[in-house]
């Protein structure tokens, strides 16, 4: 047993250390850019535009078209693949205009969610079958790190021990492949907030499931200070009759966090689930005034928390544009101070921050 | 399943954390005076002292009566079980002196270890048979923590994973018994040095190790921020023809700590093992130096390392009394300022540089 088969040489782990170093560098996080086509689909239905290749190009280039105000927001962009190999209207390749700005480009590479029979309707992910290879070409055409998501869900009957083991597992593999490749892993084990629990039992829930990821990327040899935690803030479900503040999501998010997480895993980038934009800034906030200690770097990576007013302001109308990536700008300015403890709240009164993000059962 | 079924009411779990914060304070460490009869036997013959019940009580009395100078360096006693009911010339227990100098009075639970079948020469450890009662009386006679030792060995076939996962789970379920009557468990899983591993295979095993260990502490539903880990520091094996360094030694278990210990542990505290007491105290400062982040306390928790030149100093002789507590002193403030990352080395005592490394040690 006691044999260790080294998987990574030294210059390696520096690699994949400074990388997730780079992406949660103090006052940054990441811009989930990742939407899958079908996910693109629901967001452009809201705002009455249709779902084409073009419309999800001119979408995107908004985001990235952003100015210089977000070299110090956002450290890294998670892509999808068909927008890693897109242009923008000039023909400058998105991948160049990201990485331009000094921001690390980063590729989900998961393929979505498989049921797990014989549970009450349990998922697990798929994307293993050729992640060696594909990780390979992602490198290099410009990632250098990676997303991969799993779902689990609370209920009574839920999350059980299989779907607890079963994703830790699969995001284990697809961590030990990625560094193979240089890439930084991004391990999201996301819990969601549908149901009526409380916070206490979102807290239990999510100790339990971050403890068995812990415990399979270590039996799977991953390197830990090479990676990225993405996990969701401890929330009561979205149907709980008692409200909780900022302060006790915080409190409840850090002792779970302290409870399961090892010092050397780099940063912690939370998702920002259903909540709303300003909700999620707030959290976040919180979160890093939290009195315990807290090793990890504490940050954001945020999909509909970040984007939700731009998109709403875009209309997909060429006009819209700069007021659209206005929006993204504020809110990317509004969680890197949250990510530093230092938002103040509130003034942001814009449309779409204080609308809850929340679809039921979201599955991406 | 995610049904949480608590145990531990909010002021449990306080009385629980503050035990632990105390014994882990700023500059303060663990005495581990919890050598067994058997243990004891060894220490004595090498002074020429025999072995009588007398003689383990005037000894423990010169350590816990050792002048309040030391008050700020140590955090708690660890006792064994005989000690525990003993008293000092004074007629007070024992428990009560070490209560009155401000340090909290830790019990050793466990009841050494035994052979796993079909293993090569491993173990686990016994005691958890009445543990609950046992827990309770403690706590009324006035203990406040608890420590329980595994023992693993570093060989091409072990530990292995039966070893493995056998010790952590009876670590896991002595410290659920201790937290249910307010003892704080000081968890101890030694990897012993002996072997010609070197300093890597060392870091491996042992991150192997602490990450099975955590895995059972949640397991069972233990409340980390109510406990102690009690960890051998990652050195090479005692036959290793390879001298390292202090900072490599930190480096290697600052390393290996911060990727298995989960921050809500307040507190930890090495095990000296076969270490001389210049050399425990050398490398624990620089663990409190090393430039890696610790967000948990870094401190001692030794018994040879503390004692062997107060042991010689006394040599079983009333008149040596006080030469034997300048002994004590000196490691005990030497260690103070190693677990704060201020020792300069060099207090050097009668023993302090001899290697008090006893093959296979089992206690």
């Amino acid at each position: 047993m006691a044999h260790q088969f080294p998987t990574l040489s030294t210059e390696q782990k520096k690699e994949l250390h400074e990388i997730a170093l780079r992406i949660v560098s103090p006052g940054k996080g990441i811009l989930a850019a990742d939407e899958s086509v079908g996910s693109m689909g629901k967001r452009l239905n809201q705002i009455g535009v249709e779902n084409t290749e073009e419309n999800r190009r001119q979408y995107r280039q908004v985001l990235f078209t952003a100015d210089d105000r977000i070299d110090s927001c956002i450290g890294g962009v998670i892509f999808f693949h068909e927008t890693l190999y897109q242009t923008s209207d000039d023909g400058t390749p998105f991948v160049k205009m990201i990485k331009d700005k000094a921001i690390t480009v980063g590729i989900k590479v998961d393929k979505g969610v498989v049921p797990l029979a014989g549970t009450n309707g349990e998922t697990t992910s798929q994307g293993l079958d050729g992640l060696s290879e594909r990780c390979a070409q992602y490198k290099k055409d410009g990632a250098d790190f990676a997303k991969w998501r799993c779902v689990l869900k609370i209920s009574d009957s839920t999350p059980s021990n299989l779907a607890i083991k079963e994703n830790a597992n699969v995001l284990a593999r697809y961590a030990s492949i990625c560094q193979q490749h240089g890439i930084v892993p991004i391990v999201e084990p996301e819990i969601l907030p549908d149901g009526d629990h409380d916070l206490k039992c979102s807290q239990f829930v999510t100790e339990k499931v971050l403890t068995a990821v812990y415990k399979a990327m270590f039996e799977h040899h991953v390197y830990l200070e090479g990676t990225l935690l993405k996990p969701n803030m401890v929330t009561p479900g979205h149907c709980c009759l008692t409200k909780f503040s900022p302060e006790e999501v915080a409190m409840a998010s850090v002792t779970a966090l302290r409870r399961t997480v090892p010092p050397a895993v780099t940063g912690i980038t939370f998702l920002s689930g259903g909540q709303s934009e300003e909700e999620a800034s707030l959290n976040l906030n919180a979160i890093n005034n939290c009195p315990l200690v807290k090793p990890w770097a504490l940050t954001f990576s945020f999909g509909r928390a970040l984007q939700a007013s731009a998109l709403k302001t875009w209309r997909g109308l060429k006009d819209n544009e700069s007021a659209a990536t206005e929006e993204f700008i504020k809110r990317a300015e509004v969680n890197s101070l949250a990510s530093q403890g230092k938002y103040t709240g509130g003034e942001d009164g814009s449309g779409g921050a204080a609308q809850s993000n929340y679809i039921s059962h979201h599955a991406y | 399943m995610p049904h949480a079924y608590p145990f531990l009411s909010p002021e449990q779990k306080k009385e629980l954390s503050d035990i632990a914060k105390k014994i882990v304070a700023p500059g303060k460490g663990i005495l581990a005076a919890d050598e067994s009869t058997g243990s004891v036997a060894k220490r004595f013959q090498s002074i020429n002292t025999e072995n009588t019940e007398e003689n383990r009580r005037l000894y423990r009395q010169l350590l816990f009566t050792a002048d309040k100078e030391i008050d700020h360096c140590i955090g708690g006693v660890i006792l064994f079980h005989e000690t525990l009911y003993q008293k000092a010339d004074s007629g007070k227990t024992f428990a009560q002196v070490i209560k009155d100098r401000g340090w909290v009075v830790g019990i050793k639970v466990d009841k050494g270890v035994v052979p796993l079948a079909g293993t090569n020469g491993e173990t686990t450890t016994q005691g958890l048979d009445g543990l609950y009662e046992r827990c309770a009386q403690y706590k009324k006679d006035g203990a406040d923590f608890a420590k329980w030792r595994c023992v693993l060995k570093i060989t091409p076939t072990t530990p292995s994973s039966l070893a493995i996962k056998e010790n952590c789970n009876v670590l896991a379920r002595y410290a659920s018994i201790c937290q249910m009557h307010g003892i704080v468990p000081i968890v101890e899983p030694e990897i012993l040095p002996d072997g010609d591993h070197d300093l890597k295979r060392c870091q491996y095993v042992t991150e192997k190790v602490l990450a099975a260990m955590y895995k059972a502490l949640s397991e069972h539903h233990v409340y980390l921020e109510g406990t102690l880990l009690k960890p051998n520091m990652v050195t090479a094996g005692h036959s290793c023809s390879h001298k390292y360094t202090s900072q490599e030694i930190a480096m290697a278990t600052v390393t290996a700590l911060r990727r298995t210990v989960p921050p809500a542990v307040p507190g930890i505290t090495f095990l000296s093992g076969g270490q001389s007491e210049e050399e425990a105290s050398i490398n624990l400062n620089s663990m409190n130096q090393c430039p890696l982040h610790r967000p948990w306390a870094v401190s001692f928790s030794y018994g040879r390392a503390l004692q062997a030149s107060a042991l010689k100093a006394w040599g079983g002789k009333k008149e040596n009394a006080k030469a034997c507590q300048a002994e004590l002193i000196k490691r005990a403030h030497a260690n103070s300022k190693a677990s704060i990352g201020k020792y300069e080395g060099g207090g050097a005592g009668a023993a302090a540089g001899d290697s008090l490394f006893v093959e296979n040690h089992a206690y």
